[in-house]
């Protein structure tokens, strides 16, 4: 009897504790000031790995990150993040970088991050679901193609209905494809860019739909005799997408982080950055 | 069902014990569920009845390429898994590079992750470049779950061909019966019927891993539902493809408990091992 009671209380009181960290993390997360960050006096920033050019450049090598190191500065995705970082006060050492793949940037629970900057597209209904900052950059999507084959010939968006699509899993290509294209084949979904990218280069798939940054490099780097056959628009003068960083749903820094890029923005620095980083990215067609 | 719900004790007694005892087990997980602090959140974004209803039509008609993936790839294992076993279990030093052949695919194709075969032939095989071969990720994703599922199934067959009593060959054979009119009317009629609920267990896991086929970009129910998720961040799409399978797995495993049952009782009732 005496040893069930023993175990019964002890049963208790471990659940007590438990209770208890968590009500503790959950004071720590609200006390903090105006801009909060998940850990104090240090600004946490997630993007996925590998983290693809021209978002990211250089420093791979002798790094748990692939292709490119986001903590470098260097291509487009990481200087912004490290402008809007300065803009909230932090200096490049208390900036660090945590790996957040794609599905974890939404899932419930506690972020691991202050802010995820990831090529994410803002959609009304993402926006139900976590905070999405102020456009950091306004884009069309666009599509490749193998160079010599027949799709390469199209010139509208009404003659690329009858081939065989792609877009990876995640994107709003995918979304774009159907609402706008409307192709009589059922599009191909692969679950990564390596495989989408695969895709277009055993000509698995006719034209890949990416967004216009991300075609450049796809063309220049990942397929091999590919060419960007044109990019969309809304309407006219209006971009498909908008990209976002997304932070937890209701974070207070979410303010702060739209006022540091209404001043990026204002002061000509994310101008400056887009002739840096992504200046080969304009200037392919508009199909209409 | 009502076997395993009797096997406590005799009775109406051991029932109520226990639909009782399984009412107060998930009272108690639900309760602890729902009062979670992050519960709120977890509903919304798993169990979000709107999500469900807007995302089921679409994932199910996306399940239709799972069942005739798993279909066409079903036939196609229980014939060239067959062989297999039919090739390891060939008596003689004469046969033995046959043997050895079955022994080193079995083990190989059950040791590499489903993933990887699935891959290495959807984009290795179309990357040939030879004009014949087929570009769809769809027919290279059927041929390597059969690829993987005859290395499985040809080993549940082998066990059934080794539960026969060397005794029923010796017979055959005594009869006048050739090693191969024996295999074909004495030893495999009996062994099959055996390991038919393996069988079923294995074609279980056959559904479930047809979702595989969907990383190379097919839509299949479950990257239809990841794709539904990406697009709003909620991920009750994920339920709608769950529920579709387990729609089709659970009867099967039913079925498959039903099927184990009726074969123990035979077996007691008429006595032979």
């Amino acid at each position: 009897m005496s040893k069930r009671t023993l175990l019964l209380a002890s049963l208790v009181a471990a659940l007590a504790a438990i209770a208890a960290l968590a009500s503790t993390q959950h004071a720590a997360a609200r006390i903090v000031a105006s801009c909060p960050t998940v850990k104090d006096g240090q600004l946490t920033i997630g993007t996925d790995n590998p983290a693809y050019p021209p978002w990211y450049a250089g420093g791979a090598k002798s790094s748990k990150w692939k292709i490119n190191d986001p903590s470098t500065g260097k291509g487009y995705e990481s200087a912004v993040a490290y402008a809007i970082a300065g803009k909230l006060g932090y200096t490049r050492a208390k900036v660090s970088w945590t790996y957040v793949p794609f599905n974890k940037a939404f899932a419930p629970g506690a972020k691991s991050f202050d802010f995820d900057i990831n090529q994410i597209s803002y959609t009304p209904a993402r926006a139900k679901v976590v905070a999405f900052s102020k456009s950091y950059y306004d884009v069309n999507q666009a599509i490749v193609v193998n160079k010599g084959t027949k799709i390469a010939a199209v010139r509208s968006v009404a003659g690329l209905r009858s081939y065989k699509l792609g877009a990876q899993l995640g994107t709003t290509s995918y979304q774009f494809i159907k609402s706008r294209i409307k192709p009589t084949q059922t599009p191909s979904v692969p679950s990564s860019n390596a495989a989408a990218v695969l895709l277009l280069k055993n000509k698995q798939i006719d034209g890949l739909v990416v967004d216009l940054p991300t075609a450049f490099y796809v063309t220049a780097v990942q397929v091999p005799n590919s060419k960007i056959l044109g990019q969309f628009e809304n309407t006219a003068g209006q971009t498909t997408d908008r990209f976002g960083v997304v932070l937890q749903k209701g974070n207070p820094l979410l303010g702060c982080v739209n006022r540091a890029i209404t001043t990026l923005r204002a002061n000509g620095t994310l101008k400056k950055l887009q002739q840096t980083w992504l200046a080969k990215a304009t200037g392919a067609p508009i199909l209409k | 069902m009502v076997n395993s719900l009797r096997s406590g004790g005799d009775g109406r007694r051991s029932v109520a014990i226990a639909l009782l005892s399984t009412v107060v087990f998930f009272v108690v997980v639900a309760v602890a569920i729902t009062h979670a602090p992050g519960w709120p959140e977890v509903r919304s974004q798993f169990f979000d009845w709107g999500q469900f209803k807007a995302t089921f039509p679409e994932v199910a008609r996306a399940f239709l390429l799972n069942v005739k993936i798993f279909s066409i790839a079903e036939v196609l294992i229980l014939v060239f898994a067959l062989f297999l076993a039919v090739l390891r279990s060939l008596p003689g030093p004469v046969f033995f590079p046959l043997r050895a052949l079955a022994i080193v695919y079995a083990d190989l194709f059950r040791g590499i992750p489903t993933i990887l075969v699935i891959a290495m032939l959807g984009f290795g095989a179309p990357a040939l470049g030879v004009s014949w071969v087929p570009k769809s990720v769809i027919f290279w994703g059927i041929v390597s779950l059969v690829l993987i599922y005859s290395a499985y199934v040809s080993e549940v067959y082998r066990a059934g061909i080794d539960s026969i009593h060397p005794s029923q060959q010796a017979a055959a054979r005594s009869l006048g019966l050739s090693h191969g009119q024996t295999l074909r009317r004495v030893i495999l009629p009996q062994a099959v019927r055996r390991v038919i609920p393996p069988l079923l267990n294995d074609f279980i896991g056959l559904q479930k891993d047809t979702a595989l086929v969907g990383t190379l970009g097919a839509i299949e129910a479950f990257q239809q539902s990841q794709i539904d998720t990406n697009a709003t961040f909620n991920f009750t799409a994920y339920l709608s493809a769950a529920v579709l399978f387990v729609a089709i797995t659970i009867p099967l495993a039913r079925f498959t408990d039903w099927l184990v049952l009726r074969d123990r009782r035979r077996r007691v009732a008429g006595g032979t091992a």
